[in-house]
């Protein structure tokens, strides 16, 4: 029998990224990874058209709508002041959205830098490095935002600021401990060999395979971020009244828990399916890009 | 005995570092103490300045430091000035609430999570082992203060059980105190208890496919016998690690759930003393606390090496 064979396909590059692409995101994410996706997506909408959304507005006290339930007037109710909880949630969403994004990139970058510029140089700066993140350890979380929260204030960007720093020490391992093993590899002796200079070699050779392992947690710590706002907000420290934050919702809805439950469940519920779903597609996203479990 | 000598002057170091860093960190809040104390409107200056030298604020800071740091040592943190109490013994006097809240807390998350973790990681794969790890995946995305208020919304407000905030000490009776003390221990318990069986069942995982396992069960030893005996133990050590250096996130939660529950604990005092400004009392809680977490983690480091040969060897 003759053997036809087919003429050899030549891929174009964009046919290539595309089957690249269909690797990596087509196969086995199986449906709740789309819907955590989805309502990620949903989330970020509501945070960045807030203000052009068919919403009421979610500070104004209408004293008639007062613990209104959902499927009245108010399509998810009202609070005790008689607010919209629907606009509430869409205007908190931006808290959630805004604080998640600042903070990790701000532990992020910060920790990551400094991770690794000490697993590149090693000696006294690592050494000194890693004393005071130790430190910084030391302290119970809650304990040092308080503390950082009374010092820089309650505006969006002092909160970031303050829950991003404490995001800078476990950043900062991650990246120490995958810069010690890339630096000795044979392609970054054989930069320095090649007498590449010292920047260079950080951005060119040990930077593109620290990046990917840092940014895989990225989701993951935005969820967490988003809880410890969350925290901050409920104790009435987060960004300050009037603007909505879905832990301030909370926190009001536990004063109305014997009469009106909606109002401490719905917000609720909104952040807990946010946090699941950061946590979800960041847990899927991260054993698929970790080379070691998907056995690549 | 070789290595506690040797991790010493470490360990002291870290205190040092931490309380100079307690103290730095409360004295760079803003706002000057002596005019918090006295009331903002209408006081003079004179009095003020009065208070000030009283309080010895007018001193360079680090010279403040090494005084206060020098009382600290004799367990003298000073008296708050809002209060009139000494916060030694304040901190003392709530210790007792956050303690026996931590530990319950500890105990019920411990109590859940290994069995579960046993048996997840024994029927690795199966929908048993799917059910119970996506129970812990979804546990984890739940803030503290979110669980304790469904705790109360369903055990204090719909089913009357447990009451809903109060504290009564053991003392005078043991059994409203531990009525009291569950639903809180339960909130901070949930979390802990997601996160020590996922722990657990990835170590048990990978000890189960050991070779003193294989050997185990080829001489007919009983699947229940070589978990408890000859996986846990293993295993054991990176719980107690987790346990010890999760202790943060339990004081972190503690401070949210007594003020949800209004339990007399450190935590609530610390909350209420930043509302307050008391500084003193938040440097003196600040730092109480974190030196007792720096030496449990010690103690933990320390036990580790005493019962791990493992460590003891290669260290």
């Amino acid at each position: 029998m003759l053997h036809k064979r087919t003429p050899q396909k030549i891929e174009s590059r964009a046919q290539n990224f595309a089957r690249a692409l269909q690797q990596v995101f087509g196969r086995g994410f199986g449906p709740g990874f789309w819907l955590a996706s989805f309502w990620l997506f949903v989330v970020a909408f509501c945070a960045l058209f807030a203000d052009w959304l068919p919403v009421r507005d979610p500070i104004d006290p209408v004293i008639a709508n007062r613990l209104n339930g959902p499927f009245t007037s108010n399509i998810l109710g009202a609070d005790g002041l008689g607010r919209d909880i629907l606009a509430r949630l869409v205007h908190g969403a931006r808290v959630s959205v805004v604080i998640g994004l600042t903070a990790v990139s701000i532990g992020m970058i910060i920790g990551g830098a400094l991770g690794v510029l000490a697993g590149y140089f090693r000696g006294h700066f690592e050494r000194a490095l890693m004393a005071v993140l130790d430190i910084i350890l030391a302290f119970p979380w809650l304990v040092l935002l308080l503390a950082l929260v009374a010092f820089i204030g309650q505006s969006l960007f002092a909160i970031s600021v303050a829950i991003g720093f404490l995001w800078i020490p476990a950043y900062a391992r991650v990246a120490r401990a995958n810069t010690l093993s890339v630096v000795q590899r044979e392609y970054v002796l054989a930069a320095k060999a090649m007498g590449a200079s010292t920047p260079r070699i950080l951005i060119r050779e040990v930077l593109p395979n620290v990046i990917l392992p840092v940014l895989a947690y990225g989701l993951v710590a935005m969820g967490l971020v988003i809880i410890v706002e969350s925290a901050l907000a409920f104790l009435g420290l987060s960004v300050e009244a009037p603007q909505p934050t879905w832990g301030g919702m909370i926190s009001e809805g536990k004063r109305h828990l014997a009469t009106a439950v909606h109002v401490a469940v719905i917000p609720s519920v909104t952040m807990f399916l946010t946090v699941l779903s950061l946590n979800f597609v960041g847990d899927r996203l991260r054993s698929r890009f970790d080379v070691r479990e998907s056995n690549l | 005995m070789k290595m506690l000598l040797r991790k010493l002057p470490w360990l002291i170091g870290t205190l040092l570092a931490v309380s100079f860093f307690t103290f730095m960190l409360v004295s760079l809040l803003p706002g000057d103490p002596a005019v918090l104390i006295l009331g903002a409107g209408g006081v003079s200056p004179e009095a003020v300045a009065a208070l000030r030298l009283e309080l010895g604020l007018d001193r360079p800071l680090l010279i403040r430091y090494f005084d206060w740091l020098g009382s600290a040592l004799t367990g003298d943190l000073g008296r708050s000035p809002m209060t009139g109490q000494l916060v030694m013994d304040a901190i003392l006097a709530r210790l007792p609430v956050t303690i026996q809240l931590g530990l319950m807390a500890i105990v019920i998350a411990l109590a859940f999570a290994i069995p579960l973790a046993m048996l997840s990681a024994y029927f690795a794969g199966s929908r048993l082992d799917r059910t119970i790890s996506g129970v812990g995946f979804a546990l984890m995305s739940v803030p503290g203060f979110m669980m304790a208020i469904f705790l109360i919304l369903i055990f204090a407000v719909n089913l009357g059980w447990f009451p809903a905030t109060g504290w009564i000490p053991f003392s005078v009776s043991p059994g409203a105190n531990l009525k009291n003390a569950l639903l809180p221990a339960l909130s901070l318990a949930m979390i802990e208890l997601a996160l020590y069986m996922r722990l657990l069942r990835t170590d048990l995982i990978d000890t189960l496919q050991q070779d003193y396992i294989t050997l185990a069960r080829a001489k007919g030893m009983p699947s229940w016998r070589i978990l408890t005996r000859h996986a846990l133990k293993p295993s054991s050590f990176s719980l107690l690690t987790v346990v010890g250096l999760q202790l943060g996130g339990v004081i972190s939660g503690a401070i949210i759930v007594e003020e949800i529950f209004a339990l007399p604990g450190v935590g609530r005092l610390l909350y209420q003393s930043i509302l307050q400004r008391d500084l003193l009392m938040v440097q003196g809680i600040v730092l109480f606390i974190a030196t007792a977490y720096v030496l449990v983690n010690f103690l933990v480091d320390f036990c580790y090496s005493l019962l791990d040969p493992r460590v003891r060897y290669s260290d």
